[in-house]
């Protein structure tokens, strides 16, 4: 760690290498909770014979929602583990995501999720010395398509 | 969900319909078991003083999922959401439980936004928004931004 930088040789080095790679299942009843959750009950979310006679012909995941992974782990989270193990500080916030959705999501589908580091950065904020992640994660539906793509910040301190 | 809107009927200014919420600590037990997140800050009073918040979080997924709502609310089931980004910049405390359903007297958070540009692109009718969450004090803890694609009324 040159000059007390938080962002060590090893991060930078990982800017663009896809680090992970996860499998998520898109389940009715996933989607329904989640619609629940929020307090959601647009029949799109909630109802699968409505949603089913929809142009999207089965019941449509919310935006953002991209079921469960096959085996434990999210993309961030696992993502998280790894930046501290890199050294990066263990206080962590999440700073906020942007969404780019491309093709619709829903019940049955298969999401091939990878993960890479798009950023580093650094600057001092009112929490002190502070450290800027963007991950990107871009989803590819089960027919070959990407289905979406997130940019989430992580803020670590 | 409110009626079908068209893109002949919005105009830069145009208001979203706002969306009321309410945090409650039930709302994000009930939201970490849906979105997998399980990290303590949000639950665990402890933690959360370790990790210099005071006491659990709303999660910033949570509130970005209200704008998920405000937005496929407002545009419909004809209408496509493109893009939504939100930054969570404020922190925001959920209200305590009074009875098992009912939470008690506390703040309400207002998910609002408006139209701040409309364009044709791609053969698609596209309206740009500002959107955001704002605590009971008006303050925009969850400023963001949303692109949609809306449909047009069909000619007789």
């Amino acid at each position: 760690m040159a000059n007390g930088s938080l962002i060590t040789d090893e991060m930078r080095k990982l800017i663009g290498v896809t680090l992970d790679t996860i499998v998520f299942k898109v389940e009715e009843g996933a989607i329904q909770r989640y619609a629940q959750a929020i307090g959601d009950p647009n029949p799109l979310f909630n109802d699968p014979d409505y949603a089913s006679k929809t142009r999207y012909g089965r019941l449509l995941a919310l935006p953002g929602f991209t079921g469960w992974p096959a085996k434990a782990g999210r993309p961030t989270e696992k993502l998280f583990a790894f930046l501290v193990k890199a050294g990066a500080p263990a206080r962590i916030l999440d700073g906020g995501i942007d969404f780019e959705f491309i093709e619709p999501v829903g019940a049955g589908d298969v999401l091939t999720a990878t993960t890479k580091i798009a950023n580093v950065a650094e600057r001092e904020t009112r929490l002190g010395k502070t450290m800027f992640t963007t991950a990107e994660v871009t989803y590819v539906n089960h027919k070959g398509k990407v289905a979406l793509k997130s940019w989430a910040t992580i803020i670590q301190f | 969900m409110a009626k079908q809107v068209y893109y002949e009927d919005v105009e830069v200014g145009t208001d979203i319909t706002p969306l009321p919420k309410i945090a409650t600590t039930r709302m994000l037990v009930q939201w970490a078991g849906a979105s997998g997140d399980f990290n303590p800050l949000h639950y665990d009073e402890e933690f959360a003083k370790a990790m210099g918040v005071g006491t659990p979080i709303v999660h910033g997924a949570l509130k970005r999922a209200w704008l998920g709502q405000l937005m496929t609310d407002w545009i419909g089931e004809e209408g496509k959401l493109k893009k939504l980004s939100c930054q969570y910049r404020g922190m925001d405390y959920p209200r305590r439980m009074k009875t098992m359903e009912e939470p008690r007297d506390g703040e309400t958070w207002w998910c609002k936004g408006k139209v701040t540009r409309k364009y044709e692109e791609g053969g698609e009718r596209l309206v740009e928004c500002e959107i955001w969450v704002e605590n009971g004090k008006g303050e925009k803890t969850t400023p963001g931004s949303a692109l949609a694609a809306l449909p047009v009324r069909k000619k007789k």
